[in-house]
């Protein structure tokens, strides 16, 4: 039965390891702009370069 | 993110019948415009296209087909020159250290990823941009430059030519806004939440008492494990509720968080006595419980809309800086420096600062939104002009006769509706509070009927059965009910295109008999709609048309030129406008005549009446109707509203369309026209005074004091993110046919509070009757108060949720908003 203290601490150590990560998403402001996040993320990240112009109007 | 999705498709119908901007979608008026094969509506779009072109950012036009924003209004080329003013420019800094500095603006034209992507991408456009970063739900952007590069003018003005004009505002001068999002509450929350997770595990053993073969010295460490972790819990988590109630008691009320306070403390106690002395395992599994669901209930009804402000007022109207002429030139002064007898240059469309008298130029004032009234009034020299009107014309110059505080306009602001705290005088009328009041009460007495009934019979079970009920019966079911069905209803109401201020808004609300309506802005569309009959004008003959209109000071030639838009000017032979009239004017061999049917036309014609604008542009003849159009769903939000409320209409401006509108209210006893702002404020007034609470639904600065002294102030806006005065409430102009509908949900929402709350009392009721009889184990009452909490959350839920389908509202939110 003694597995039972290393299972408590393991239990709740990794609760609190997920209180830690929380509590930083909170203090670096993740939830700030959450719909510019969603977008930023599908942008490619390619630079602009000077690359000739290269779109169809959908005229 | 569907919105943009979904725009090209609607575009591509479009584009069959005429050819729209390459840029920002508006239809071409000329096809004259063009780069290539793409099409621009005006020089302005032109020139954002090829300023990204350029610089190789026209990804920009890939990520969404016409992103940008027309750009038909030109900016004036010197609008930002008072940042060059290192006084004014510092107050903008977030940051500066001399060579680095790092500055937010505001800008309202941000709508889609388009505008994302370029806006972080500015250093591609200056070499002395090292950072941007948008914030898109605040739709602020965050830009880090280099002093030695760029200037903070240059900075906006840049921002100005690819179309993203900031928002600068006296209020971004001085206070720092105050970040909304409450981190404390959510370190809390997150905290008790873990707490209450691990009190839970580590109470199951004891749930199922000693058949799960669990040994006496694991169930004491379980139990010292659940003091640790409660401790979190009771001292930081809790301590919300400690410290209101103690303001409370200090002002000898009695508020909903007390009983809870008093409730949170005799758990923990008792839990902490009976640990040590191990008599029992305690109660700490319900106090963590009950702290982490009430703390999650007031962060969902406190989740604020990030770019929508309720507390505006004058300072976000006007500009942070005028151009002053002094002895040593023109320079420019801080809008709250102005002094009396400073000499003030307006250009076009520039809002004057305070009242002020012309020395120089004939000024044409927009005062629609102070007053309300929608024709410009032309002002000659010599002549006062107020605070807060719109300058539209050549540049004037005037001499301030009162400073920006003492201004008509700004003194609206002094009157005594602005000093009350609605907040807070709402919070202590609310249903909650009054219930909770008597509640507490008929719990304490209870409570000591209990303890001198066993006191007398048993005492030795006096102290358990005293405590069991104050835990039993801890109103938190009651706080629970009503901050889950008010934060559901804040958010079936915001999907609904009503954003409110709180939730005491909603019962105030439901306690509304009277409503009154703003005219201009508010019933009407901010500008007027003109259609066109007889011969149709051809392009030329529409630059013609505008040229010889632009000029004129009257209503109507206004109306046209902006029906017009912006259109390439031409250089007439001749031109002269004759008062009560019209427009005359020659362009080669080609005549123009604007105005009354007989002096175009020679003949008076039945069809010639006010609103018709007759044009006649070599004897082929065309008749302007000018009329403010009313919103779409006007007729149908009055005819759902008639039958609950009176019905009134304030408006600045002039009775002309009384007849329509009293249709529309279905009287016209209650219309009252050429309203001043203060008229407003003290017809409101009067109506409370006879016991009716008033809802007041306007738009403008003319209605901030209607707004603010109204139980309940709702601004129109077309767009939630433009201007709005200080209201309750902005409702969102395109979903005001749901208004209706919301209003009974408003009505209904009192009975949503009382019926969850009934059935938590149901709980309470079962509880305390076991409790007092002293029958309540332990393992009963840890089960039941979870089990009465996640039931009240997901009843409160639940019903209300319900009750908006049923009415044909929308419960889920559209991401089209």
């Amino acid at each position: 039965m003694s597995a039972l203290y290393i299972l408590v601490i393991a239990s709740i150590s990794i609760a609190g390891s997920f209180l830690m990560a929380f509590i930083w998403s909170i203090r670096t402001d993740q939830y700030d702009d959450r719909d510019g996040s969603a977008m930023r993320m599908l942008q490619d990240n390619t630079i602009p370069g000077n690359q000739s112009l290269n779109i169809k109007d959908d005229k | 993110m569907v919105a943009a999705l979904e725009e090209p498709v609607v575009k591509e119908k479009k584009v069959k019948t005429e050819v729209v901007c390459f840029h920002c979608g508006t239809a071409c008026v000329a096809d004259t415009i063009k780069i290539d094969d793409k099409a621009f509506c005006c020089d302005g779009c032109k020139l954002v296209y090829e300023i990204l072109n350029q610089n190789g950012l026209c990804d920009y036009y890939t990520l969404q087909s016409h992103p940008g924003l027309t750009q038909i209004k030109p900016v004036r080329n010197d609008k930002y020159a008072y940042l060059d003013n290192e006084e004014i420019a510092s107050a903008l800094y977030s940051f500066t250290d001399g060579t680095h500095s790092v500055v937010t603006f505001y800008i309202p034209g941000v709508h889609c990823s388009s505008c994302m992507w370029l806006l972080e991408h500015l250093n591609k456009l200056n070499i002395g941009i090292t950072e941007s970063r948008l914030n898109f739900t605040a739709k602020e952007v965050t830009i880090h430059f280099s002093n030695s590069e760029i200037t903070i003018r240059k900075v906006v003005e840049l921002l100005v030519t690819i179309g993203y004009e900031p928002n600068i505002s006296l209020n971004d001068i001085g206070d720092k806004k105050v970040k909304t999002f409450n981190k404390q509450r959510m370190y809390k929350l997150g905290i008790s939440g873990f707490c209450f997770g691990n009190i839970m595990m580590m109470s199951f053993p004891e749930y199922f008492g000693t058949s799960l073969g669990i040994e006496k010295e694991y169930a004491e460490l379980f139990r010292a494990l659940n003091l640790v972790l409660a401790l979190p819990v009771f001292f930081y988590s809790a301590s919300e509720f400690f410290i209101t109630a103690w303001k409370g008691l200090q002002q000898k009320l009695l508020n909903i968080d007390a009983p809870i306070a008093l409730a949170i403390i005799i758990t923990f106690t008792r839990s902490v006595y009976e640990i040590l002395t191990h008599t029992g395992s305690g109660y700490l599994d319900s106090m963590s419980g009950i702290v982490f669901f009430m703390l999650v209930g007031r962060a969902v009804q406190e989740q604020s809309y990030k770019s929508i402000s309720f507390h505006r007022d004058y300072k976000s109207y006007f500009p942070i800086a005028v151009s002053v002429l002094t002895s040593s030139g023109i320079g420019s002064k801080n809008i709250q420096d102005l002094q009396e007898k400073d000499i003030v240059l307006l250009n076009n469309e520039d809002i004057i600062p305070a009242d002020a008298v012309i020395i120089k130029g004939t000024a044409r004032i927009d005062y629609s939104f102070v007053t309300g009234e929608s024709e410009l009034i032309p002002v000659n020299e010599g002549k006062i002009i107020y605070a807060g009107g719109k300058h539209v014309g050549e540049q004037i110059t005037i001499r301030i006769t009162k400073p920006v505080a003492g201004s008509y306009l700004t003194s609206l602001w002094n009157h005594y509706a602005f000093s009350k705290n609605k907040v807070e005088e709402n919070k202590n009328n609310s249903i909650i509070h009054l219930l909770s009041k008597y509640f507490t009460w008929i719990l304490l007495s209870l409570t000591a009927i209990t303890a001198v009934y066993w006191a007398l019979n048993d005492p030795s079970k006096m102290m358990q059965s005293v405590t069991a009920m104050l835990i039993v019966a801890c109103p938190c079911a009651l706080l629970l009910s009503a901050t889950f069905t008010n934060a559901n209803l804040l958010r079936i109401f915001s999907n609904n295109g009503i954003f409110l201020r709180d939730a005491s808004v909603i019962e105030q609300m439901a306690k509304v008999d009277d409503i009154v309506f703003d005219k201009t802005g508010t019933l009407t569309h901010g500008a007027d709609g003109v259609s066109c009959a007889g011969h149709q004008l051809t392009n030329e003959e529409r630059s013609w048309l505008y040229s010889a209109v632009r000029s004129s000071k009257h209503p109507h030639s206004q109306a046209l030129a902006k029906f017009l838009g912006q259109l390439p000017l031409v250089e007439f032979t001749y031109w002269v406008e004759i008062p009560g009239k019209g427009i005359h004017a020659l362009i080669g061999d080609s005549k123009i005549f604007v105005g009354s049917s007989s002096f175009t036309t020679g003949v008076e014609r039945l069809t010639d009446k006010s609103g018709n604008v007759f044009v006649n542009i070599n004897d082929n003849i065309s008749v302007f109707n000018i009329e403010p159009v009313f919103r779409e769903n006007v007729p149908l939000v009055m005819e759902g509203l008639r039958s609950h409320y009176r019905l009134s209409l304030l408006s600045g401006d002039n009775n002309r369309q009384k007849k329509i509108l009293g249709k529309f209210f279905g009287n016209d006893e209650l219309l009252l026209f050429n309203q001043k702002p203060i008229d407003k404020l003290h017809f409101i007034e009067n109506l409370q005074s006879s016991g009716k609470k008033v809802m007041m639904i306007g738009d403008g600065l003319n209605d901030a004091g209607a707004l603010q002294q109204s139980n309940v102030g709702i601004t129109l806006a077309d767009d939630v993110n433009s201007f709005t005065p200080a209201c309750d409430a902005i409702m969102d102009a395109k979903k005001m046919g749901q208004f209706p509908a919301l209003m009974k949900l408003a009505r209904k929402s009192g009975l949503l509070i009382s019926m969850s709350f009934g059935i938590s009392l149901l709980y309470n009721v079962v509880g305390l009757s076991l409790a007092m009889r002293g029958l309540m184990k332990p393992v009963l009452a840890a089960i039941l108060m979870p089990c009465s909490t996640l039931s009240i959350v997901f009843i409160a839920w639940g019903i209300s949720s319900f009750i908006a389908y049923k009415m044909g509202l929308a419960i889920k939110s559209d991401s089209n908003s």
